[in-house]
């Protein structure tokens, strides 16, 4: 009964979080949004002392029934895993091993220390929320999103709207290749050893752990009723009964009550602590190294800009290039996130806002301080007026919620003109796209000679005015590299 | 040379029987009990009308297919994407033509990107060249092509892209536009008509005509001039709207009936182009559509504005480009034969031009004059999802509209699906290379400026509707 429970929740919370990153139009979000909330970790950089304490005394009273249910990683691995057990051989593959403590709190050591010296690239690639986020936004987002295009497709075909066509497009490669990683290296675990991950390198999982050690409600052998038939050990993902003592690890226990069903007597219980003592033993786990790869892709590429050509027959189209990102000095995060030294301390990398961008402007950084934690550029679109979804979604705090009043009072960075690439100059015609599409007003067209009121008109920037939404950036037409760009500014300001 | 272009139908028929034979489309020539009687020039059930040419006299068929909208291997016309033409459905559709009786084939070196003559001429030379007319022209629009050498090497082209040794109607292309100084850079400085009016007295040009687009007085001006110059035809875009509501759409526009009325009065014979605009008379909003169908349920909706074009006699033939077998079987029903339109029914149509003038669609035929557009944008698509949307009342700016919703979705979605982002109207510089390609005279950045605003709108109306 109080496994099916917990079954029960979990497929809830799995499915509904899986939900919030394969769903690219954002409209999960107002009904599972504080499913990503309550996350351990988010709400943590969140500061959201509420969801904090309520996990914490969650834990003291239950146990970890959060990496149980709550922590879509860990429930990821238990869906691995049980695949697994359904193979006749494979169903008891577990034994009770040791805990190896030192490697845990070292972890958790580190990981404390990077979060505090706000190397979060560090961090996000050892927490379990980010590491899920990062896994679902890669890897299963993309297959959703072709999945939602073929039904497009036919949509189309049968006039429906019901469905349209969305854009996968492979944000950045390191990012991708560190998710597969992270995929195979955790798949595998879970494979073979079920909560491996869990209980030795997640710190949240030890963390929990150690506060379920004091849970008032615990799983116990009834020692009386107990013939040491194992059974309940090699069933256990968490490796954490030691049946021959009668004794729980419960530092790695998280509660998915499956030892009450696999015992044929009886023997094992859910309930208060009988006066007992507990042994907290070690154990020899896998270490998993974990490489970075760091792919440079600095784009290189000669300034080709589109020159008009005479036309001499009707139809077709015309190539269009690319568009490569500028180079941009500061980097740009979203409206919301108030600072680049704030949105670095909060940012968890899960890739959430990624995943909800509808403009196709954030990415995961590649840059190693920030590796990816998310950053904004406009080659593919640009920060659209009326959006504000990734404020809405972030359970980290790192993009605080704005209105899209705010939003568009909010100075995120400036347009910046690049003379030698402005279409006016080097194709000699009329343009002035950037002016007719800032939604701030601060483009203004002026004749580039200004004795010659007829000289090919250039744009001048009002920084002032300017609220860096990019819309200029993209909808420049010289190509690969646009005549205006915006660069960041290192705190965000408003009017 | 006239004789051998006088074909007898008797003979024409013989080729044509033993050609069909496996061919089941009979049913499609069967509407023969509802002859009136009426048709000018042929008595005869089921078959193609023909009108007579006062100068050459050839039989004319007055179904022309227009090769500007030839199929592409995806399907679509030719015009669009950038994939080749679909050779073998030209093939199978030219065939399909000429054993319903079309025999005047038109064609130009700019249309489908430049391959159609070649297409054209790789289907009409399988079969014998005194069984069909070839009309091209000398489009040579683009600056590069003005000087004399130019220009003829674009005429000798022709003639090799269409594997003939002589044209049997050629047009100085869409002179109107750019005025008479653009008319004088292209036909008269470099010497060219006079070029011309040599290979038609050593019978390479069969006949000498221009089309016309723009400015009326390069209409009035080449009127003028016909003792000089003799010409054997005039093509003109003539439809119902445009015959008395042709200013109503833009006040540069000239009216058809004056173009018709004063190409009679000088006994030249007119062909007419855009005779459904570009398929906007067939595709109609919905309440104009019923309105037609119920006047006459069996007939389709592109037949009005055929047997409008064909009623008038002093027609030569009536282009229609078809793009797919199911217009080219619509235009066979409509014209074999003919069935001119009573005076009822010509008020009729009248009162109908009135009815969709006040749907504010913009005046785009598809011509694709103005493609490619040098910074990507898809002009024609653009403005055609506008227009599209507009017909079925999709077109709503006020959020507190009930449809709001809908259409708001059904725009955007539609949009994206028509075209693709990086050409949409957003990324228009406002250039203004294109506009004067426009025979239409469509201000075209204005327009798409415009689209562009209502498309921002809708995308923003998202919080606050």
């Amino acid at each position: 009964m109080l496994k099916k429970i917990r079954l029960t929740l979990a497929i809830l919370f799995f499915a509904a979080i899986i939900l919030l990153f394969l769903d690219f139009t954002g409209s999960i979000h107002a009904l599972f949004g504080w499913m990503a909330k309550i996350q351990f970790l988010p709400a943590l950089l969140a500061l959201n002392v509420g969801v904090v304490v309520a996990l914490v005394v969650l834990t003291l009273v239950l146990g970890r029934i959060y990496c149980s249910v709550i922590c879509p990683l860990g429930v990821m691995q238990d869906v691995i895993s049980w695949i697994n057990s359904r193979k006749k051989n494979k169903r008891r593959r577990f034994s009770y091993s040791p805990a190896k403590n030192w490697l845990r709190y070292s972890v958790l050591a580190l990981f404390a220390i990077a979060l505090i010296a706000g190397v979060t690239s560090i961090a996000a690639l050892i927490a379990p929320y980010s590491a899920f986020g990062r896994i679902a936004n890669n890897l299963f987002a993309p297959i959703y999103g072709w999945g939602n295009n073929i039904l497009a497709y036919f949509a189309e075909r049968a006039d429906s709207y019901a469905f349209y066509q969305t854009d996968v497009w492979l944000k950045s490669l390191p990012t991708l290749i560190i998710a597969v990683i992270t995929f195979l290296v955790i798949a595998t675990l879970a494979w073979r050893n079920g909560r491996t991950y869990c209980n030795t390198i997640c710190p949240v999982g030890t963390v929990l752990g150690f506060l379920s050690k004091y849970s008032l409600f615990k799983l116990h052998i009834d020692a009386n009723k107990c013939r040491s038939c194992s059974l309940c050990s090699k069933q256990c993902k968490a490796s954490c009964i030691d049946f021959k003592n009668h004794t729980i690890d419960y530092s790695r226990c998280v509660d998915c009550m499956n030892c009450i069903d696999s015992c044929e007597f009886g023997a094992i219980y859910y309930g208060r602590s009988p006066k007992k003592k507990v042994n907290v033993a070690t154990k020899n786990t896998t270490d998993t190294a974990r490489r970075t790869f760091i792919i440079s892709t600095v784009a290189t590429a000669a300034t080709a800009t589109l020159n008009a050509q005479e036309k001499t027959v009707d139809g077709g189209l015309a190539v269009i290039q690319d568009k490569k990102a500028s180079h941009r000095h500061t980097h740009l995060e979203p409206p919301g996130a108030l600072s680049l030294k704030h949105f670095a301390q909060h940012c968890t990398a899960c890739q959430l806002c990624v995943s909800v961008c509808p403009n196709g402007v954030l990415r995961p950084s590649t840059d190693l301080t920030r590796l990816m934690q998310p950053e904004m550029s406009y080659e593919r679109g640009y920060c659209r007026p009326e959006c504000n979804k990734c404020s809405q979604v972030c359970p980290a705090g790192a993009i605080t919620p704005i209105t899209v009043a705010d939003k568009s009072a909010t100075h995120i960075g400036h347009a910046v003109w690049i003379s030698k690439n402005c279409i006016p100059l080097t194709d000699g015609q009329e343009c002035g796209n950037c002016a007719r599409h800032c939604p701030a007003g601060a483009i203004i067209m002026v004749p580039s000679d200004s004795s010659n009121p007829d000289s090919p008109k250039i744009p001048i920037i009002n920084e002032e005015r300017c609220i860096g939404c990019g819309a200029c950036e993209n909808l420049c037409p010289a190509r690969p590299f646009s005549a205006i760009y915006v660069e960041g500014h290192e705190v965000h300001h408003e009017q | 040379m006239e004789n051998d272009k006088n074909i007898s139908r008797r003979r024409f028929l013989k080729t044509l029987g033993a050609a069909s034979a496996t061919i089941t489309a009979t049913s499609l020539i069967g509407c023969s009990n509802e002859n009136e009687g009426q048709a000018p020039t042929t008595g005869s059930t089921g078959e193609m009308t023909y009108r007579t040419n006062r100068h050459t006299g050839d039989r004319v068929s007055l179904l022309g297919f227009g090769m500007m909208r030839l199929p592409s291997l995806s399907g679509r016309s030719a015009r669009e994407g950038n994939d080749g033409i679909d050779q073998e459905m030209v093939n199978q559709m030219v065939d399909y033509a000429l054993e319903h009786g079309v025999n005047y084939f038109d064609t130009s070196p700019a249309y489908c990107q430049g391959m159609s003559e070649t297409a054209t001429g790789i289907a009409l030379s399988r079969h014998p060249r005194d069984k069909y007319f070839i009309a091209t022209k000398l489009s040579n629009f683009a600056k590069s092509t003005w000087p004399r050498e130019k220009s003829i090497e674009m005429y000798h082209n022709s003639l090799k892209a269409l594997q003939v040794d002589y044209i049997d109607y050629m047009l100085l292309h869409s002179v109107g536009n750019g005025g008479m100084e653009e008319f004088e850079n292209r036909y008269i400085k470099n010497g060219i008509l006079e070029f011309l009016l040599e290979e038609r007295t050593a019978g390479r040009i069969r006949n000498l005509g221009f089309s016309f687009h723009g400015d009326i007085a390069v209409f009035d001006n080449l009127l003028a001039q016909n003792d000089k110059y003799k010409w054997d035809f005039v093509q003109i875009q003539m439809n119902y709207i445009d015959w008395e509501n042709a200013k109503d759409i833009n006040e540069r526009n000239a009216n058809a009936k004056y173009l018709y009325d004063e190409l009679e009065k000088r006994n030249i014979q007119a062909i007419i182009m855009e005779p459904l605009l570009g398929g906007r008379l067939s595709n109609l909003p919905n309440n104009i559509m019923a309105r037609l169908k119920q006047r006459d349920a069996e007939k389709s909706v592109a037949s009005w504005a055929f047997r409008f074009a064909g009623t008038y006699s002093n027609v030569l033939t009536v282009l229609s480009g078809m793009t797919r077998m199911e217009h080219l079987q619509d235009n066979l029903n409509t014209y074999s034969p003919l069935q001119p339109l009573s005076e009822d029914d010509i008020t009729f149509l009248q009162e109908t031009a009135t009815l969709m003038l006040q749907y504010p669609t913009i005046p785009c035929n598809d011509c694709k004059y103005c493609m490619p557009c040098p910074y990507g944008i898809d002009i024609p698509a653009i403005l055609l999802h506008y227009n599209k949307c507009l017909n079925e009342g999709n077109v709503i700016a006020n959020p507190q509209n009930d449809k709001y919703q809908e259409a708001r979705r059904i725009y955007l979605i539609g949009y994206d699906r028509s075209v693709p982002k990086l050409r949409q109207a957003s990324h228009c510089i406002g250039c203004n290379q294109c506009s004067p390609h426009c025979p239409q005279r469509i201000n075209i950045p204005n327009e798409l400026h415009r689209i562009d605003a209502y498309v921002e709108q809708l995308k923003q109306n998202i919080e606050y509707s």
